[in-house]
């Protein structure tokens, strides 16, 4: 195939994923919808039955029935078929360039979101309690896709010398993994402090909340993904600063971006330590993953498109 | 409240002495302090207010990154500014109540992990404590009935446990026999070695500040410059650098190569330089962007480039100044479309003979209803714009100018006039009405370069590299504790097994308690049955070497 027909499938196969994750969901809701009260028997796992790894105390696949297991599976599936359009995407628009596919903020911001689907897809595969999320996570994955191909596309074209550097492989897919594992956390945490106010009013109120995960599983959900995303996010702010070295003659110069990227994980930094504090476990320190969410959209939007730093390669006008 | 129930002590209360009271009372209140601050709940306030703090030096613009936005700024906001400025908002991240807030999360961090520190080099020497008296109080718990006896039972796990590569000690207390177990004392390590890591960053980017400079400067081809203050356009030291702390080198500029892709976007950019002590020929190097000079801790950068009009001046009275010329600086890195002056003060013999050349320099020129566009970066048809002045540039006036342009404020005083104006082509010439002629001759390109030295960079990056090795031990480890105790079943002469586990770290603890439990029943069981034969005859001073 020729660099534009390539660059044309690439544009083909991201409105698919979009459609696919439309549909996916479409069939998250449906599974809710047909969804009963979550059984009590829930929180017999995790009291010492041999339960298969990673399972949470959330998750009886076995509490559900027929109808919202054949929903969860097809909304699985179209999520899958979803990420592997979306992986398509990129792995199009890589070949069509001939370099990595994380050039600009379209494919940076792209990128992000499929890392964040991916890791909802696995955790979800492990623990498939966790399936009852697919709606909170595809949902807003929808909307900032449709965002991103509205507001942030750009055509594929070659790299300013700047970025022609091996660290750019380095730095840049830590800090997408990092950022998309952040976002699943950043949901989670947002999910918990809805479902936490739901159980704390004695379990009655709105029949979507009920069917979320409870309340301490989407706790350890948030703690879980934030952990792994914090050392890939410090490996790509050290990644960053070792590239800045070279590329703009000093490691560390407080640059729009940098200065974001330093206050995320200093938020990170805060929330990993109020999980471990008495008087901040729970609401607070979910609040506070919740800031740090917030704090890395404002760095992946507002500072590549608003403000003017070193970092202005995000190709929007 | 308390101090009412041993009543002899309140038979003979001790006058509290009234000399060292204050004293005391300070010492108390002192200590106090210090326990609050070192406190994780100040940590992560002082946290928040790191990141806090940190927010104004990317909304407002930064002295340290560009001084132009911030005269831009104090243009657009003249009231406001200056009081923005009295708070150092335009220098945050030099800002004393920056540093302050830093300093006291560090001192902070040093104040909570010291103690832990040397808490755990007492843990590592120490072996694991007792089990505690009830184990079923333990997050994870469970009892295993075997028909082994008690000592051989707990023989059993503690090969499990070993195997596992945990430390295993076993203990009798009140005639029972029990175990407890430990791994996972890397978890905490990795913890100390972060926060410590933390701090050997912050001192490491403390001392490359303090004895750091960097200069820069732009350089024409064949130029070339000597690491001194004077010479640079734009230089940063630290406290502690003298002038005669710098190295004695030269850096002299052979060529220079900006390469594009079709679509014009800046594919490359390289320098040939020569690097060497003064006064000796150098040796060749070529650096380009991502890819600097670095020698014994002195980096050479290139950061940008940009285009040198050359001009050609001739007088009415026959006397030429061949190929004058000043670098234009680009106000568009697209295009490289670039805007300069030049100044040639020393033309004629009077102070009002000077003359200047404002101007737009176009690598590759479009004209369009007389208006000079640059259509291209690269220069496949030089062409400039100048607006010629004559007059008294006020060079020698004592203030400050920048190089880049004229002097604005000598021409609405009338003391320079403009005096012509003109698009170029390379070879083109214009004459001015006292019959001067300037001709376009052609181009040389600059680049700019940086000189840094930074010795606390090394430093910096191995604290770097520690904090995330200590990050990663300590985010993934786990560290577990596992106690056993046999006690007699009371029923059919066996043994029941009380096994609990307390873990710390990451993931779900229960399903690998269930692993361990099932291994362990599997051992327990295998064991049991490879004694069945020999059944029956259970010795009760079972003498088997084991070791402690
Ligand atoms: C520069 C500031 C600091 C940063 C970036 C930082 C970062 C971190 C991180 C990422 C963790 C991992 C939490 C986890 O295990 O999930 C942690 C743990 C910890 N930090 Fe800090 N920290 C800082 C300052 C402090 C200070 C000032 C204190 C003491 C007051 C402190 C005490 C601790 C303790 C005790 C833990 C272990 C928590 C546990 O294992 O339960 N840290 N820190």
């Amino acid at each position: 195939m020729t660099a534009d027909q390539l660059a044309d499938l690439s544009d083909t196969l991201f409105s698919s994923s979009v459609g696919l994750y439309s549909l996916a969901v479409v069939a998250f809701c449906a599974q809710l919808a047909f969804g009963r009260r979550p059984a009590r028997a829930r929180e017999l796992v995790g009291s010492g039955a041999p339960a298969e790894p990673g399972a949470t105390a959330a998750s009886a696949p076995g509490a559900d029935p027929p109808a919202v297991r054949r929903w969860g599976r097809v909304a699985m599936l179209l999520t899958a078929l979803g990420a592997l359009a979306h992986a398509g995407v990129l792995v199009a628009r890589g070949l069509a360039t001939d370099r990595l596919p994380w050039g600009n903020m379209y494919e940076f911001a792209t990128a992000v979101v499929l890392v964040a689907v991916v890791a909802f897809l696995v955790l979800a595969v492990r623990s498939p309690g966790l399936r009852h999320l697919g709606l909170f996570v595809l949902a807003p994955v929808v909307v900032s896709l449709v965002a991103i191909g509205l507001f942030l596309y750009v055509e594929g074209g070659p790299l300013v010398a700047a970025l022609r550097s091996s660290w750019l492989a380095v730095h840049v897919t830590s800090a997408i993994l990092g950022s998309g594992v952040f976002l699943v956390s950043g949901i989670a945490s947002a999910l918990y402090l809805v479902r936490s106010r739901y159980e704390a009013r004695g379990g009655d109120g709105a029949d979507l909340v009920a069917r979320v995960p409870s309340a301490a599983s989407l706790d350890r959900l948030a703690h879980r993904t934030a952990v792994f995303g914090f050392p890939i996010y410090t490996f790509a702010m050290i990644a960053g600063a070792i590239w800045a070295e070279s590329a703009w003659g000093r490691f560390w110069g407080w640059d729009p971006k940098e200065t974001w990227m330093f206050i995320s994980w200093v938020v990170y930094a805060a929330y990993l330590h109020a999980r471990t504090t008495a008087g901040w476990r729970g609401r607070p320190a979910a609040w506070v993953n919740v800031v740090g969410f917030g704090m890395v959209l404002f760095n992946l939007l507002y500072v590549n498109m608003v403000s003017t730093g070193l970092h202005s390669y995000g190709g929007v006008d | 409240m308390s101090l009412a129930a041993p009543p002899r002590e309140a038979a003979a209360p001790p006058p509290p002495p009234a000399r060292p009271s204050a004293v005391r009372r300070l010492g108390g209140f002192l200590l106090r302090q210090w326990r609050r601050l070192t406190a994780m709940r100040t940590a992560i306030v002082l946290l928040f207010l790191l990141a806090l703090a940190a927010v104004p030096g990317s909304l407002l613009p930064q002295r340290s990154l560009s001084q132009a936005n911030v005269s831009q700024y104090f243009a657009d906001h003249p009231t406001l500014a200056p009081v923005l400025d009295r708070l150092y908002l335009f220098d945050v991240f030099s800002s004393p109540w920056f540093a302050a807030v830093y300093l006291l999360l560090f001192v902070s961090l040093i104040g909570c992990v010291l103690p832990r520190a040397l808490e755990h080099a007492r843990a590592l020497r120490t072996p694991p404590p007792p089990a505690p008296r009830r184990l079923s109080r333990l997050p994870d718990a469970a009892e295993l009935p075997t028909p082994l006896p008690a000592p051989e039972a707990l023989d059993v796990v503690e090969e499990e446990l070993r195997v596992r590569r945990h430390r295993v000690v076993r203990r009798e207390r009140g005639g029972v026999e029990e175990l407890s177990a430990e791994k996972g004392l890397l978890k905490e390590a990795g913890n100390l070695v972060f926060h410590l890591a933390l701090v050997a960053l912050l001192l490491a980017l403390a001392g490359g500040k303090l004895w750091g400079y960097e200069g820069s400067i732009l350089v024409t081809e064949g130029g070339r410059f000597c690491n001194s203050f004077q010479q640079y356009d734009t230089h940063s030291s630290g406290a502690l650098v003298e002038g005669s702390d710098l190295t004695p080198v030269c850096v002299g500029l052979e060529d220079f190569r900006a390469e594009y892709e079709e679509d014009l976007t800046a594919a490359s950019f390289t320098a040939d330089i020569t690097y060497g002590p003064p006064g000796q020929e150098g040796r060749p190097a070529t650096i380009g962007v991502n890819d600097p000079l670095r020698v014994d801790g002195d980096r050479v950068y290139v950061t940008g480039h940009g285009f040198a009009p050359r001009f050609t001046v001739t007088l009415p009275d026959g006397s030429t100044f061949d190929d004058v010329s000043a670098p234009f600086l680009p106000t568009e890195q697209s295009t490289m479309a670039s805007e300069g002056a030049l100044k040639l003060p020393d033309l004629g013999a009077g102070a009002e003979d000077q003359l200047a050349l404002q101007g737009f320099f176009a690598p590759t020129g479009m004209v369009r209803d007389g208006i000079l566009t640059s259509i291209n970066p690269q220069p496949l048809a030089p062409q400039v714009a100048i607006v010629a002045y004559q007059g008294y540039l006020g060079l020698d006036s004592g203030l400050p100018q920048s190089v880049y342009s004229l002097d604005t404020s000598q021409i609405e005083r009338g003391r320079l006039t403009e005096v012509g104006s003109a698009n170029l082509a390379v070879g083109e010439s214009t004459t001015l009405p006292d019959g001067t002629t300037v001709t376009f001759t052609g181009y040389a390109e600059f680049a700019a370069l940086q000189f840094s030295h930074d010795p606390g960079q090394v430093w910096v990056l191995a604290a770097a590299i520690a904090v995330l090795a200590g990050l990663l031990g300590m985010l993934l480890l786990r560290r577990e504790r596992v106690f056993a105790r046999a006690t007699a079943a009371p029923a059919d002469g066996g043994t029941v097994l009380g096994v609990g586990v307390l873990t710390r770290g990451s993931g779900d603890g229960a399903p690998r308690f269930a692993a361990l439990t099932d291994d362990l029943r599997a051992a327990l069981a295998a064991r049991a049955a490879a004694r069945a034969p020999s059944d029956g005859a259970a010795p009760e001073p079972e003498a088997s070497p084991r070791d402690r």
